[in-house]
């Protein structure tokens, strides 16, 4: 092979690769993945454990949180009117920070509610995004990235090509090159965050998508990125947009 | 601590004389009673018993043992014999007792 062929052979490479398309075709739902007995307790409320959360984030909703202060009902009216909201998130703020549904569920607590933000990973924040996330259960997933979202969709997409960690995987390496095979007792999944905040058995308990996304860092032997980060919520925005067009499933049923 | 909650699910209507499907999920994070360095130690706080009562009598008793998972889901039949509320009992370590009803529609 001549110098100069290799060269184009190079080129032509570095330019596919650079136009490669998220393969949108292998992206799967979540719930595709679940066994068909989590599937169907996945879709049925009465066996359910993630609609306990629900129900304290429904009645969080319409509660004061302090004498004089406004609930969540008294701007927003019933929580049905949070129908879809989910599937924009995380979005950019006016200020320019990107917020995911419980970002905004603080932002709205300490601006409008006069009140300190929940602690991330709390129950009553958890609560009250699977209670808003389920509005939009079933509805397409459609993020924005372009704009203002752009430089932190460049970082979640670089955090997810990246390899990280003393196993030295990037997110991709399982979750578009192993989709389907077994790792773990479980099934590999295309790695989307739709079913979050999720009821994972392992936790017994509802958990967040940073919380679910540590986990897969401690599995590569990576330094986990905090709960909240700017990192976090990149890779977050990416994952979203991956799942564009697909259902918000939260909250989820996982292993 | 979480909130103490059960989510309740019966028919919306049944008719006298009908077996009628209770299900119950529990909100309860069974504390284990870790006790290693660096935590403090809580004592163990586990669901031991979940009772019904309905129509003035107790339909179902259930012992769970202390392996029970967190959250746990249960599921019962009983008969449909007159419109009344179906109560709902959780005992834990420590003999706290919560409780909570559904009613129950009978024509």
């Amino acid at each position: 092979m001549t110098a100069r062929r290799a060269r184009a052979i190079v080129a032509a490479a570095l330019a596919l690769a650079a136009a490669a398309p998220v393969p949108a075709a292998e992206i799967r739902p979540s719930h595709e993945f679940l066994s068909p007995t989590m599937q169907a307790q996945q879709d049925d409320p009465s066996r359910h454990p993630g609609w306990l959360w629900v129900d304290e984030g429904e009645s969080l909703w319409s509660r004061t949180p302090a004498p004089g202060r406004n609930s969540c009902a008294a701007c927003h009216g019933g929580i049905d009117a949070m129908r879809g909201v989910a599937t924009r998130y995380p979005a950019v703020a006016a200020d320019g920070s990107l917020l995911n549904l419980e970002g905004r569920i603080n932002r709205c607590r300490t601006r409008h509610q006069g009140e300190p933000p929940h602690p991330y990973e709390s129950s009553p924040l958890l609560s009250l995004a699977a209670a808003i996330a389920q509005r939009s259960r079933g509805l397409p997933m459609a993020v924005a990235v372009d704009g203002a979202a752009a430089p932190s969709f460049e970082l979640g997409r670089y955090l997810y090509d990246e390899r990280q960690g003393q196993l030295n995987l990037s997110c991709g390496q399982c979750h578009d090159e192993q989709v389907g095979r077994r790792l773990r007792g479980d099934t590999i999944s295309s790695g989307l965050g739709t079913g979050y905040p999720a009821y994972r058995l392992e936790w017994n308990a509802l958990g967040s998508l940073h919380r679910r996304l540590r986990a897969c860092s401690i599995g590569v032997r990576a330094e986990p990125f905090a709960a909240g980060s700017a990192e976090h919520l990149a890779l977050e925005l990416y994952l979203a947009f991956r799942a564009r067009g697909l259902p918000v499933e939260s909250p989820g049923l996982r292993r | 601590m979480e909130p103490a909650a059960a989510r309740i699910t019966v028919p919306q209507a049944a008719r006298r004389g009908e077996i009628v499907e209770v299900r119950v999920l529990v909100r309860h994070p069974m504390e284990r009673a870790i006790d290693a360095p660096g935590l403090t130690p809580r004592p163990r706080r586990i669901v031991h018993t979940i009772r019904a009562t309905y129509a003035g009598e107790e339909v179902f008793r259930m012992d769970l043992s202390p392996g029970i998972a967190a959250n746990p889901y249960v599921a019962f039949r009983t008969l449909a014999v007159e419109s009344g509320d179906l109560v709902i009992e959780w005992i834990e370590d420590g003999g706290a007792v919560h409780r909570q009803a559904a009613r129950l529609t009978v024509s």
